[in-house]
């Protein structure tokens, strides 16, 4: 039987791994991006290919090692370069001598017919169309009840009493997550998990910054590429709100807490009209949103070469001082260092503070 | 006074500038360009771009701010897409608005957005656009439109004949003179890579000159007809590379590999870029099937020097001739 594996991001996999058995295959569940992932993506994918598409290559080597034989993906219509990965990890891995078989998903609105076909290339054990769905159904509230306990523990954490709790807690309750199976099980989870996660002990006298998260999407759902930015941020003091998560974006908080009503399009318009691809436009168009709303700055994680961040970064120093807000931006890749970062978090984190107590101009900070 | 728009040497300049200029001379309005690339547009280039930026766009603000406060109006269209069937590089389509949002005193843009999957009308809307803004009678542009296009198809004629773009845009502008043809010289090479890195020769450390004067006649995708081109249909990949020029150059390299018409490959490739990330991978690939044409990827950023360059093509040009004479006495 073929070994299936696929691109890990974040917990995500947790999910993909329930949905691929279900559908009667045997899964390589892909490790967590090592120092050794690098080290192979880097030797193996071409010098200015995007940190992800390094971090995929890397990923894929060391899953083919356990054994994987067929890789599942996704695929894009562009303008970015994400939508060819595949067939570029396809050629280096054969060049390599590896007789891999891909499964790229395109988009369904487009390609129905390929959605379809692959789909009955992973449906192994011959799940009924009301069956395939229902597996689908499942997973995505899996996915939906781990983004839910990630955004509440990124509330936690800044308030925690005794440092780790949050993570601790948050590891904890992954594990429950990952155990239901069925539909009530999985929702009985999200609850317990909740509960635990808001029951750790809070210092509610501390005064918290709120800073938002923007970039690419890779380098914000996979804390192993962007070093823990969140838990690093949490332990400062800071809550933070990501743009974006697997099973949607924080739009709820959004329409309510901005008077416009702006979407995050909208926002972005006056300075950048066009879909530059990957997620150029939702960084400038969250910025503003963060600022509307209140928020005391702005990180964007970009990896390194990444062609509609750095559109968005040559613009983010005018939205900035528009609208008062300061920026951060890392440009991620192999060579980026956990104690540099810190520093700069922390360096950042004063600057904020000093401002929300003392009411100092924002300084757009530079990347 | 006629008004005055700026049109920075850079990017698409090589390809679509003598039909912007006939256009905007057209329509009675007074062209200026920012004039071949210098130390200094590169340093204004780099000191105001993002660092993270790859050199072409650097050098693009380095124009910018060279013609900006000599004109009315810059000229920086959103070129998204002209064949319907790729884009141009994400970087060019937030163009205008990095520029606008980045650099500071500039005067207005003319932004325009040229998207033909939107309609076969799509361009000429654009240029009524642009008329419209220049305050131009719209039967003026149409026929600023017509006159320019035919200008664009002498312009693509000439390059397809083997002139670069500096050469066919002096044979425009002078019709009726005579250039000299390139020698028949011994060797021939394919100098794949981006017209606005090939072309522009400081970028380029002088790449087309040195190998004329190294004995090696140069042949480019834009010397390639269109249609051996399009024949290339996905180079048995899946899917085509999703922008125009990096389709081009990979397209023109298995066109040329397959062919066999050249003695040698020539990758040029700028630092940082995105998209030749995947298409040097792939021109490598293709490279590998044919090792009887040697193939050499350069890279240049705002730091080459002369001397690097000149010694690895001169070890490279050695390397083809030896093999090519050891190959013709085994015959
Ligand atoms: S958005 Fe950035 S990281 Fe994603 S494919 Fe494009 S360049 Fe690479
Ligand atoms: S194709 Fe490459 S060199 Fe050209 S603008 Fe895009 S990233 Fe820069």
């Amino acid at each position: 039987m073929p070994k299936i594996t696929f691109p890990r991001m974040g917990e995500s996999y947790r999910a993909f791994k329930m949905l691929l058995e279900d559908l009667g295959n045997e899964v390589v569940v892909p490790p967590r991006p090592s120092k050794r992932t690098l080290d192979l993506g880097i030797r193996y994918a071409p010098e200015f290919a995007c940190f992800p598409l390094k971090i995929l290559m890397g990923t894929y080597l060391e899953t083919i090692e356990m054994g994987a034989d067929t890789i599942v993906t996704t695929g894009g219509v562009g303008p970015c370069r994400a939508g060819e990965y595949a067939m570029l990890h396809h050629k280096i891995l054969k060049d390599l001598g590896h007789d891999i078989k891909m499964i790229v998903f395109e988009p369904p609105r487009l390609h129905p017919v390929n959605f379809i076909k692959n789909l009955w290339a992973l449906n192994k054990s011959g799940v009924s169309i009301r069956g395939v769905v229902a597996h689908i159904r499942r997973a995505w509230r899996k996915l939906q009840a781990m983004d839910k306990a990630e955004q509440l523990s990124h509330v936690m954490r800044p308030r925690e009493i005794n440092r780790g709790d949050t993570t601790r807690v948050y590891r904890k309750v992954l594990g429950w997550i990952d155990q239901a199976y069925s539909f009530e099980q999985i929702i009985e989870a999200e609850s317990a998990a909740m509960e635990a996660l808001g029951s750790i002990s809070q210092d509610s006298k501390r005064i918290i910054l709120k800073v938002g998260i923007v970039g690419e999407i890779y380098v914000l759902l996979e804390p192993a590429s962007n070093l823990e930015v969140e838990e690093t941020l949490g332990n400062l003091g800071v809550e933070v709100e990501r743009s974006m998560f697997l099973t949607g974006w924080a739009k709820d908080n959004t329409w309510s807490e901005t008077t416009e009503r702006l979407t995050v399009k909208e926002a972005a318009s006056p300075y950048l009209p066009e879909l530059v691809g990957g997620h150029g436009r939702d960084s400038i168009g969250n910025t503003i949103l963060y600022a509307k709303r209140g928020f005391d700055g702005i990180i964007q994680l970009a990896p390194f070469t990444c062609i509609p961040e750095i559109v968005a970064r040559t613009i983010l120093p005018r939205v900035s001082k528009d609208h008062d807000i300061a920026v951060l931006t890392f440009f991620l890749d192999e060579q980026t260092g956990k104690a540099g970062m810190t520093t700069r978090l922390e360096a950042f984190v004063d600057l904020l503070r000093r401002k929300k107590l003392f009411g100092r101009g924002a300084e757009p900070l530079t990347g | 006074m006629t008004v005055k728009v700026g049109i920075p040497n850079a990017l698409l300049y090589y390809l679509y500038y003598p039909l912007w200029q006939a256009f905007f001379n057209e329509i009675g309005v007074q062209v200026v360009t920012s004039g071949k690339t210098t130390k200094d547009i590169l340093n204004k280039g780099v000191r105001e771009a993002l660092a993270d930026a790859c050199v072409p766009v650097k050098l693009f603000f380095g124009h910018i701010m060279e013609i900006k406060d000599h004109v009315d109006y810059l000229y920086i269209p959103r070129v998204v897409c002209v064949n319907r069937k790729t884009v141009y590089c994400p970087k060019f389509l937030g163009l205008p608005d990095m520029i606008r949002h980045s650099v500071t005193g500039i005067p207005p843009i003319i932004d325009v957005r040229m998207d033909t999957r939107q309609g076969h009308f799509a361009l000429l809307k654009a240029y009524l656009e642009i008329g419209k803004l220049l305050g131009a009678s719209k039967i003026s542009v149409f026929q600023a439109y017509q006159k320019a296009n035919r200008v664009l198809g002498r312009y693509n004629n000439l390059l397809r004949n083997g002139w670069n773009p500096h050469e066919a845009m002096s044979l425009l502008s002078k019709p009726g003179a005579v250039l000299e043809k390139p020698p028949n010289l011994g060797l021939k090479f394919a100098v794949l890579g981006y017209p606005y890195n090939i072309y522009d020769s400081f970028i380029s450390v002088n790449l087309l000159e040195k190998l004329r004067r190294l004995g090696v006649g140069v042949l480019t995708a834009e010397n390639i007809s269109p249609i051996s081109l399009v024949l290339q249909k996905n180079c048995g990949l899946p899917k085509r590379l999703f922008w125009t020029f990096s389709d081009l150059a990979l397209k023109a390299a298995h066109f040329l590999f397959k062919r066999g018409m050249v003695d040698g490959v020539l990758h040029l490739t700028a630092f940082g870029c995105g998209p030749d990330s995947l298409l040097n991978k792939f021109i490598e690939f293709e490279a590998k099937k044919h090792r009887n044409i040697p193939f050499m990827t350069l890279m240049i950023d705002e730091q080459t020097g002369e001397a690097g360059i000149s010694t690895r093509l001169e070890a490279f040009v050695d390397m083809v001739k030896r093999r090519k004479e050891a190959l013709a006495c085994q015959k």
